[in-house]
């Protein structure tokens, strides 16, 4: 205010008050700034992971807090023919479901990387998929395989006249997991398919040059230029996408809701039905913890088996 | 050799453009007809009346002959449809606000303020990223009703943030890398204090990085899915997404047109949004993904 008042030609510097002293303190600025993130994260996240593990070996049922039952709910489990068969499916599913979207995915993104007219426009709608609520994209889906007015039934019945009878999608054990795979798979494409072709983006055209001259196939530029120079961003991806296929719940929950008779569970649709509908806090938090080795094991994997370069490191890509 | 190389050029052209057509168009054309036909299904199905959805005979299914609103009618007026929307906005953008906030500053002092171990907090937000909900949902259920929030919207606005801080966080670690730190250096020397840098300097720059994260917080909360159906019971509370598998879905026969209009109303706003801010949503995809 003093500033201001006076008739200087140029503002006078103004005292800092001692809030802003504090905050110039290195050390200081450094415990603000981190404060709420790491304050989410440890409250929300950390903790969570620890009580969730903790729960695992209760028997806390909804209002009521448990006691340690060691591993009590474990060996019920490993007796429960409905959680190994979605032990099955979770594995079964993210193998075919991570094949599919992969190798559909790694065709879009190479289709993507060719010269042609519309191609930001044809990047944009390709991301749809993506970009809208996979519950929602799911009803879809359910309608799509509705028994009695299936498009698709429509489509083989009517007009190509292929088959007598319409298409049960959900009723029965198989095809209710096919057909989600197949959802699962439409879902993820975009996102693949649009990582991949930013990592191909980047590949130098000298080198496509170089073989050229050299007389390479195209398989062998694919071979040895474009997937070698693709693997270390395959590598991120897949990692991603091997752990949220795993651990996915809302395309099941949506579409079959883990029928029928429970053969299209996984293992987080089964965590859920027996721990918040079914009130068994301590069994659902039981099969939710028996997802991590298997999500530590797909990490490692696909950290070590595809990747080998330095972006490894965190700092210095490009 | 030396002799197909001097009759090529002719039959060349013809061949490849054949081949182009062949090899590259007829695929995208795939990919793009099956990547879009669920939403087409949803628009058509919205707009249909229920005699033509049930009678494919004889209407062709692919068309409307006589468009209605009726199902759109029945979800604003008759359902709490409109109250599902604004909720879900209020959740998205109070979460959008809050991950923002924290991951702004997180981000700063993780690239900018360089400490020893800062490479480490960096390492470790990354991880948090990598924990997926369906392992958090039974705890967070616990403390979101030890807490007094079970619900209540609130809890998801301080629960949204766990998969939002981490990624927005590693979005803007790459983005202020990208900003030449000689203009900070300038500031300093000028004797700006740090807040200042931030605020005058850094933020101004970052904008880009900071649409990019704010658009895909807000669409990933939009989207979310596992806690809001497992924290909120009451019907007015709830999310689209939770709300229309919840309360449209009622006995065995099953709305489809109703289902289809909330489906396509819910995913219209994130759609709008998109197609506005696409580059930011690219950019920030694979810039994620890169980082």
């Amino acid at each position: 205010m003093d500033a201001t008042t006076q008739l200087h030609w140029s503002k006078m510097r103004q005292e800092p008050g001692w809030l802003v002293r504090v905050l110039d303190n290195k050390a200081v600025l450094i415990v603000a700034c981190l404060l709420p993130a790491v304050g989410l994260l440890t409250v929300f996240l950390t903790y969570p992971l620890g009580l969730g593990i903790y729960l695992a070996f209760t028997d806390t049922t909804i209002g009521r807090s448990g006691y340690y039952v060691g591993l009590e709910n474990f060996e019920f489990l490993f007796t429960d023919p409905i959680f190994w068969n979605a032990v099955f499916f979770s594995v079964f599913y993210t193998t075919l479901a991570t094949i599919g979207k992969f190798g559909l995915g790694l065709w879009l993104a190479l289709l993507l990387n060719q010269h042609m007219p519309f191609k930001s426009f044809l990047r944009a709608i390709i991301l749809l998929p993506w970009i809208v609520p996979t519950v929602l994209s799911a009803i879809a889906f359910w309608w799509i395989y509705d028994p009695q007015f299936s498009i698709i039934s429509y489509i083989f019945v009517d007009v190509l006249g292929w088959r007598e009878t319409n298409i049960n999608f959900l009723g029965s054990e198989w095809p209710a997991r096919f057909s989600l795979i197949a959802a699962n798979i439409w879902r993820g494409i975009p996102f693949v398919a649009i990582s991949l072709l930013a990592g191909l983006q980047t590949i130098s055209p000298s080198l496509y040059e170089a073989a050229l001259l050299d007389g390479a196939s195209s398989w062998q530029r694919f071979r040895f230029i474009t997937f070698p120079m693709l693997l270390p961003i395959l590598a991120i991806v897949m990692t991603f996408s091997i752990i949220f296929t795993f651990t996915d719940f809302q395309l099941v929950y949506a579409i079959t809701r883990g029928g029928p008779v429970n053969s299209t569970h996984l293992l987080a649709t089964l965590a859920f039905q027996r721990g918040i509908p079914g009130g068994q806090l301590g069994e659902g938090a039981a099969i939710a913890v028996s997802m991590i080795p298997f999500l530590i094991f797909a990490t490692l994997f696909s950290y070590f088996a595809l990747a080998r370069r330095k972006w490894q490191q965190g700092e210095g890509n490009d | 050799m030396s002799n197909a190389s001097t009759a090529a050029p002719e039959t060349m052209h013809w061949d490849s453009r054949a081949r182009r057509m062949v090899v590259l168009w007829l695929p995208l054309a795939c990919f793009v007809l099956i990547l879009l036909f669920p939403f087409y299904w949803m628009t058509v199905t919205a707009f249909k009346p229920d005699a033509e959805l049930y009678d494919f005979g004889s209407h062709n299914p692919f068309w409307i002959t006589s468009p209605t609103l009726q199902h759109i009618r029945k979800l604003l007026f008759e359902t709490a449809y409109p109250n599902w929307l604004l909720t879900t906005m209020l959740v998205s953008i109070g979460a959008t606000t809050l991950s923002l906030f924290s991951s702004t500053l997180a981000a700063y002092a993780i690239q900018r303020l360089r400490f020893r171990g800062s490479q480490y907090v960096g390492l470790a937000i990354y991880l948090a990223y990598l924990v997926p909900p369906s392992i958090l949902f039974i705890p967070l259920a616990t403390m979101v009703v030890q807490l007094g929030l079970f619900d209540s919207p609130f809890a998801l606005v301080l629960v949204y943030p766990t998969f939002l801080v981490p990624f927005c966080t590693w979005l803007l670690i790459g983005y202020f890398k990208s900003i030449p730190y000689e203009l900070e250096e300038c500031a300093l020397i000028d004797g700006a204090t740090r807040l200042q840098i931030l605020r005058r300097i850094t933020l101004p720059l970052a904008v880009p990085g900071l649409i990019s994260a704010g658009i895909f917080s807000f669409t990933l909360s939009w989207n979310e899915f596992i806690y809001a159906l497992a924290f909120i019971q009451s019907s007015e509370n709830k999310t689209v997404p939770v709300a229309i598998l919840t309360e449209l879905v009622t006995g065995d026969v099953y709305q489809w047109g109703a289902l289809m209009a909330g489906s396509l109303m819910g995913s219209l706003p994130v759609a709008i949004f998109y197609s506005f801010f696409v580059d930011y949503y690219v950019s920030s995809l694979t810039g994620a993904v890169k980082e």
